[in-house]
């Protein structure tokens, strides 16, 4: 028998609203990392958990600029200084011509920013999760609603914590083992 | 003036909207005085606030649709003041009777012995005619008042026998409504604005004044619940959360306009056709290229960049400024597309500009002031009504 490590708990509450309740004391409590489980969106969560304000609209606008000045300096090199070529009798220079290519530039700038700096944000791709270990915790997509608090937290105590999310209303506490993979092919 | 906020109405003895009543009436002799002295300026000056008021309208009748076409929650607790917009819109059509009087001075196709030379004017005159010019306007503001008091109708219908069917109703109503709104404002605005230079023509036309619309009216509600919220009126039924969303359509409708805008300049910049080319030659003559750079960088630089951050559409008295600036640039825009057709060499203000935009704007809206007042301030049976005003961005 190998030596299992702790790496999280697990909690099941039985709606959505004793969910957000219990993210407003996880909040109180000072846990950082911590996550909410849920098969829909539940308006206030955000809040309940005190989440900050995303940083991604600001990376957004910031690359969808350098985009735009990208796509007018593209234009400006390849047909006002190094092959300066009439067109329709117009200056080399013609800036309003160069507005549908960088306003392309922009958006795809803007778009590429906001689908990777997404996954960034949230560590994705990633393929493997704690909470996976736990059997219950496939009705995450279904009716099942749970808090999960890692061991990376630095309030994060085996026994306290257990008994905390008890105290707070969850059902089902449980601990998220880590096996390594030998075990778990044994265990099946 | 006193709020009971049980049941949404104002109690008001109308002081204020007489008041309005008043100085618009006022302002309205005022300018008379101009049509003797300078009659072909008085036109100008009145098509131009003519056509501001009935935009605002026009956006506040879109506005009624869209909402009932797309189910909205947070804009029920608005509705009531948009369709107050919208009924003032159809009174709209008396003032175009002093404007008959001044076709001659407005519009150049209207002089026959201008016509009788002129081959592209005559292969235009079957449209671009006297009767039918006023027989149009006339089923303009036919469709725009059955629509408008329809949908006024069935609200205030809702208030006092709330049923499925009204909503219904309203939404059967809207659809073929926005169709029909969609091609008599486009046709308004070339009958009324683009025929000014009748050789001149932008297929894009009706949308951009319909995009300049539609920003005026959305000001024009921000300013309104801004005032009533100073009033302490609708406090905590119209709460920030209705702002951000109507920053977020101010700043989506700004992006529209310059998008409209610039393609509309582009592919005529591009071509350089002449007989198209003109017109933004008119608007680049003198001093007038200070005016097309300030509708480019007032209309939309600034609002673009100031709408961005979120901390802004979330504050009442930056909204309400930032309401007031575009209201001012909508006006401009209006001035920019008619006013060249006057002053060839460079912008010129005039003093009627402004009694005739106070003057129209007075009988506007104090009659958007009766119509408010009539009723509760917001739809009081409308079964969303309560999740309206827990609206919430997230």
């Amino acid at each position: 028998m190998s030596k299992q490590k702790v790496v999280g708990l697990l909690a099941e509450f039985p709606h959505p609203g004793a969910l957000l309740k219990a993210a407003e004391k996880m909040r109180e409590a000072g846990f950082q990392d911590y996550d909410c489980h849920s098969p829909f969106p539940i308006h206030g969560m955000d809040q309940a958990m005190g989440e900050k304000r995303s940083p991604l609209g600001w990376m957004v606008g910031i690359l969808a600029f350098i985009g735009f000045t990208a796509g007018m300096t593209l234009e400006w090199w390849t047909s006002a200084v190094d092959y300066p070529l009439v067109i329709s009798g117009k200056p080399f220079f013609s800036y309003p011509a160069y507005g549908p290519v960088a306003f392309a530039f922009m958006v795809i700038f803007g778009a590429f920013t906001a689908v990777l700096g997404m996954s960034v944000l949230n560590k994705l791709p990633r393929f493997h999760h704690p909470v996976f270990y736990s059997d219950r915790f496939a009705k995450a997509s279904d009716d099942g609603f749970f808090v999960s608090v890692e061991n990376t937290d630095p309030q994060f105590d085996t026994e306290k914590t257990r008994v905390f999310l008890e105290e707070i209303g969850g059902q089902h506490v449980e601990l998220l083992l880590e096996t390594d993979e030998e075990q778990a092919l044994e265990n099946e | 003036m006193k709020f009971d906020s049980q049941t949404y109405r104002v109690e008001t003895d109308n002081q204020l909207g007489f008041k309005i009543l008043i100085a618009g009436i006022a302002a309205l002799l005022l300018s008379a005085i101009g049509y003797f002295t300078h009659s072909k300026q008085f036109f100008f000056s009145y098509l131009v606030a003519y056509t501001f008021w009935v935009s605002i309208g026009l956006g506040g009748l879109f506005f009624v649709m869209l909402s009932h076409l797309t189910g909205t929650v947070w804009g029920i607790v608005l509705r009531r003041i948009i369709e107050s917009i919208m009924m003032a819109l159809p009174v709209m059509a008396i003032f175009f009777i002093p404007l008959i009087f001044g076709f001659h001075d407005l519009y150049h196709w209207s002089h026959a012995e201008a016509v009788a030379e002129d081959p592209l004017l005559q292969s235009k005159a079957p449209y671009l005619n006297v009767p039918f010019f006023i027989i149009r306007t006339g089923i303009y503001f036919g469709i725009w008042y059955l629509l408008a008091r329809k949908l006024y109708a069935l609200s205030l219908q809702q208030d006092e026998q709330p049923t499925n069917e009204q909503i219904v109703k309203m939404r059967r109503v809207s659809g073929p409504g926005m169709v029909l709104f969609a091609v008599t404002t486009a046709f308004a605005s070339f009958d009324w604005i683009m025929s000014l230079d009748a050789h001149w023509y932008s297929t894009i036309f009706g949308v951009y004044f319909f995009a300049g619309s539609f920003l005026g009216a959305l000001s024009f509600l921000v300013i309104v619940s801004a005032w009533l919220h100073n009033k302490d009126i609708l406090t905590g039924t119209i709460t920030i959360e209705h702002y951000h969303d109507l920053g977020r359509l101010i700043f989506a409708f700004v992006i529209f306009w310059g998008y409209m805008a610039f393609s509309q300049f582009f592919l005529i910049w591009y071509a350089n056709i002449p007989e198209e080319t003109i017109w933004y030659q008119h608007r680049w003559t003198g001093s007038w290229n200070i005016i097309s750079l300030f509708l480019v960088i007032g209309n939309f630089l600034i609002p673009f960049v100031l709408l961005m951050p979120r901390a802004i559409k979330r504050n009442r008295n930056k909204m309400f400024v930032l309401a007031i600036w575009i209201l001012v640039t909508h006006w401009v825009d209006l001035f920019w597309l008619i006013t060249p057709n006057l002053h060839h060499h460079g912008a010129h203000f005039s003093w009627m500009d402004l009694t005739l935009f106070v003057g129209m704007g007075g009988i506007f809206v104090s009659l958007f002031w009766k119509y408010l007042t009539k009723g509760a301030l917001v739809p009081v049976k409308d079964p969303k009504l309560q999740e309206s005003i827990q609206f919430s961005n997230a």
